[in-house]
C-alpha cells in the first residue's frame, strides 16, 4: 500500500528499513525532518538516536557506531556537509561504511535555503582531503530516493565505504506516494569481523585507522581503494537513458531537475524537436559510457546540461562526450528552480 | 630476597627507576648500552633489593620484572 | 615464587615509540592495568587520539579506533551507543582534548555519555615538536611563544578538570599526578574509580594525568617529573573535582 510521505521523512524510514541502527546529526534546514523523526523512530527499532553538538561530532559519531559494526547514517544539508568533509576522509581512509544523506541548499558561504545543486563538485570529486570517492546517488523522486537510501546500507557494507544521497531541498520537502521496502533483519546480516566490537583480544583484536606512515604501505592502501572504485564502476554505475534513440537533442541533468528536464522533452517533442534526456542515477560512478555511446551514435548532434549549479556536472558530461558533439549548458543558482519553459527556451535559442 | 629482571631491549635510560628505589641499588650502567643506543638500568647489590617494585612502577616502558 | 610485579596482559608487546623518560608510559600502563583488574579483556574498545598518543592503539590489547583530532569523545560515543554494554575509553593528550577537541570533550561530559577518558596534560604540543599547547603555563616557553606564553599574547592556560566538573553529567572528575611512587599509585586509584563509575553507568568520567615532556621541556627526565610536582601543580592543582558518589553518601 502506498503512503504518502514527505521526501525527508520518507528517507528516515527508509534507512530505518534499510537496517540503520544509529543516526548522529545537527539541525540544519532543509533536512531537519530527518533527524525529527529518527529521534523517536531508532528508539522503537533498538537503535540509538544522538543530537550531536556540531557536524563535526556528528561524522566522528557515525565513525565510531560504523567502526562498531552499527549500520550508521547522518544527513545535513551543504554547510553541514562542508564540516563532515574531515570526518568523511578518514571514513574512506578506515573503510567504514555508512550512509550519508545531502538535502543541498544554495552556496557558497551561509548561502540560503533553497534547493540547489552545487555540491556536486564537493561530491563527487572528493570534498575532503586526500585520493577517495563515495558512492554518490540521486535520486529524482521520493520514491526513488526510499529506493535508493533501503539499497544504500547494503552497498556500503559490500564496498566498505560511504554511501552518499546527493538529494535537494526539493526531494526534503515535497510530499509524494512511495511504497516503503520490507524491514530488514539487522541480526540476520553478515557479521563484520573487521568492527570493533570489543571482544578482539592479541592477535585477534581489531583496530579502525587511517594512519599509515610508511609511504610504500600508504601507496598499497590508496590503490586497494581505487581497486574497490574500478569494481563499484562494473557493477553499480545507473543511468535513465530517455528517448535517446531518435534524439538529436539530448539533454541532462540529475535528480529533480531531471524531472523538469523530462517535460521539457515532452515539449520540444511537441514543437517537433526530436529531444531525449540521460539522467544519471549514480553521480560516482559516473555513467560516461552512456554520454559517449549517446553521443557518438551519429544521430545526436548536441547536448545541453542543466543544473542548480554555475555548470559542475557539465565537467563530466564533456570528459564523457569527449568533443564528439557540442555540449551547452543551462543553470539557475542561488534557489532558484528552472521550469520546463525555461529549458524549452534555452533549446530553441539560435534555433 | 627478591629478583629483578630487566627487558635491557627496551630500556631507555631514562633513569626514573634509578631514582625511584629507596635502596639506591639502581644505576645506568656506564658501560652496557642496548641496540637503540641507551645505556640501560641495572642492579648493583641485588641481595639487597626488598622486592618493593617501586623501579617497575616508575619504569615508563615496562621494562622491569619483579619476582619476590 | 610469585611474581612481584609483571607487565599487564592489557599491554601488547609492541615497545612503547614515546622519549626517554615520558611518562606516558606510566599512564598507559596504568589504565591497561586497571583495564585487567575489571576483566575488561575481551570486553572493551579502546579510542586513541592525534598526538603523541596517536600510536595508542599498538599498544593497548584490545579492539581500537583511532580518532580524527580531538573527535574522539564523539568516537567514543559512537562505540558506546552500539555497545552499551562494553567498557569504552579514549585516551587524549591536551592539544587533542583541551583545544581542537575541546567541543566534542564538554559536550561527551554534559551529555553524561557513558565513556571513560584519560586526559595527558603536558603543558605542551609533543609529537609537532613542542608548541604551546592550551595548557601551556603562563612564562613556560614554547616554539611558538618563545619569550614565554604572555596571557596578553597568549592566552591563558585551560583548567579543564574544574571546567568539566561545573557540568551535570560527568560523575568522576579528578586531576593526579605521576611525580613519584605515591602519586603513581594515587593516579591508578583514579584510573581505577573512573572505569567502576562506567561499569556502574554513573555515566562520564575522567582522570587528568599530570604527564612529563623532558623532550620540549628541555630537561631530563627527573628534572622533569620535578617542574610537574613543582610548577605544574601552581596552575593545575591535584585532586577530585566531582565525585557523584560522594555526594550521594
Amino acid at each position: 500500500m502506498k503512503k504518502l510521505m514527505k521526501g525527508n521523512e520518507a528517507i528516515a524510514e527508509a534507512a530505518i528499513r534499510g537496517g540503520c541502527r544509529f543516526f548522529a546529526g545537527y539541525p540544519i534546514t532543509p533536512q531537519n525532518e530527518i533527524p525529527e523523526y529518527l529521534s523517536w523512530r531508532l528508539n522503537e527499532v533498538g537503535g540509538a538516536f544522538v543530537q550531536a553538538e556540531s557536524e563535526v561530532a556528528a561524522i566522528n559519531m557515525v565513525y565510531g557506531a560504523a567502526g562498531a559494526g552499527a549500520r550508521a547514517m547522518t544527513s545535513s544539508s551543504s554547510p553541514g556537509i562542508s564540516l563532515k568533509q574531515e570526518g568523511i576522509s578518514y571514513i574512506c581512509g578506515a573503510e567504514l561504511p555508512c550512509v550519508i544523506v545531502n538535502i543541498v541548499r544554495a552556496g557558497p558561504g551561509l548561502g540560503g535555503i533553497q534547493p540547489a545543486q552545487s555540491d556536486y563538485f564537493q561530491t563527487v570529486k572528493g570534498g575532503g582531503h586526500g585520493d577517495y570517492h563515495m558512492l554518490v546517488l540521486a535520486p529524482a523522486t521520493v520514491q526513488e530516493a526510499v529506493d535508493l537510501v533501503y539499497s544504500a546500507f547494503d552497498k556500503a557494507d559490500k564496498y566498505r565505504l560511504p554511501v552518499m544521497i546527493l538529494g535537494d531541498g526539493m526531494i526534503g520537502q515535497m510530499m509524494e506516494a512511495v511504497e516503503l521496502p520490507e524491514m530488514v533483519d539487522v541480526n540476520a546480516l553478515a557479521k563484520k569481523e573487521w568492527a570493533t566490537d570489543g571482544t578482539g583480544v592479541g592477535e585477534n583484536r581489531r583496530i579502525v585507522n587511517s594512519l599509515y606512515i610508511q609511504p610504500d604501505v600508504l601507496e598499497e592502501i590508496n590503490h586497494k581503494l581505487f581497486a574497490v572504485y574500478a569494481e563499484m564502476k562494473k557493477n553499480e554505475t545507473a543511468v535513465e537513458e530517455y528517448m535517446c534513440e531518435d534524439a538529436e537533442i539530448v539533454l541532462t541533468g540529475y535528480g529533480t531537475v531531471a524531472r523538469i528536464a523530462k517535460s521539457a522533452v515532452h515539449m520540444l517533442r511537441a514543437k517537433g524537436i526530436k529531444a531525449g534526456l540521460i539522467r544519471p542515477i549514480t553521480l560516482y560512478p559516473f555513467p560516461d559510457e552512456a554520454y559517449a555511446r549517446i553521443a557518438g551514435n551519429g544521430i545526436c548532434r548536441e547536448m545541453l546540461c542543466v543544473e542548480l549549479s554555475m555548470g559542475q556536472m557539465i565537467e563530466d558530461v564533456k570528459l564523457s562526450v569527449n568533443g564528439k558533439v557540442p555540449v551547452e549548458f543551462y543553470g539557475r543558482v542561488g534557489g532558484n528552480v528552472m521550469t520546463a519553459e525555461d529549458i524549452v527556451k534555452k533549446v530553441m535559442e539560435g534555433r | 630476597m627478591a629478583k629483578l629482571s630487566f627487558n635491557k631491549p627496551l630500556c631507555k635510560g631514562c633513569g626514573l627507576c634509578v631514582t625511584a628505589c629507596p635502596k639506591k641499588l639502581l644505576s645506568l650502567s656506564k658501560t652496557e648500552s642496548n641496540a637503540n643506543g641507551y645505556f640501560v638500568a641495572v642492579i648493583e647489590n641485588e641481595e639487597a633489593c626488598i622486592g618493593c617494585a617501586a623501579c617497575a612502577t616508575m619504569c615508563p616502558d615496562c621494562v622491569i620484572e619483579v619476582e619476590r | 615464587m610469585a611474581k612481584g610485579f609483571k607487565k599487564t596482559k592489557m599491554l601488547t608487546d609492541t615497545p612503547f615509540h614515546y622519549c626517554p623518560g615520558c611518562t606516558h608510559g606510566i599512564a598507559h600502563r596504568l589504565t591497561a592495568e586497571v583495564l585487567e583488574e575489571i576483566g575488561a579483556e575481551g570486553n572493551c574498545v579502546g579510542v586513541a587520539p592525534v598526538g603523541c598518543a596517536v600510536f595508542a592503539y599498538n599498544y593497548f590489547n584490545c579492539d581500537m579506533q583511532e580518532a580524527a583530532h580531538g573527535r574522539a569523545p564523539a568516537v567514543a560515543t559512537g562505540i558506546k551507543r552500539v555497545h552499551p554494554d562494553k567498557i569504552v575509553f579514549s585516551y587524549q593528550g591536551d592539544g587533542d582534548l583541551a583545544s581542537i577537541g575541546m567541543a566534542e570533550t564538554v559536550h561527551a561530559a554534559a551529555r553524561g555519555e557513558n565513556i571513560t577518558v584519560i586526559f595527558i596534560n603536558n603543558s605542551i604540543y609533543g609529537m609537532t615538536g613542542g608548541q604551546m599547547a592550551p595548557t601551556t603555563l603562563e612564562g613556560q616557553k614554547a616554539t611558538t611563544c618563545q619569550a614565554g606564553r604572555i596571557p596578553e599574547l597568549n592566552g591563558n592556560p585551560v583548567n579543564v578538570a574544574e571546567m568539566l566538573a561545573q557540568l551535570k553529567g560527568p560523575s568522576y572528575i579528578a586531576r593526579v599526578g605521576l611525580f613519584d611512587l605515591k602519586h603513581v599509585m594515587e593516579a591508578k586509584r583514579a584510573i581505577r574509580k573512573a572505569f567502576d563509575m562506567q561499569i556502574n553507568k554513573k555515566g562520564f568520567a575522567m582522570v587528568e594525568i599530570l604527564s612529563t615532556c623532558p623532550t620540549n621541556w628541555g630537561l631530563n627526565p627527573i628534572d622533569a617529573l620535578e617542574w610537574s610536582k613543582n610548577e605544574a601543580t601552581k596552575t593545575f592543582p591535584l585532586g577530585v573535582f566531582k565525585d557523584i558518589t560522594k555526594e550521594e553518601e
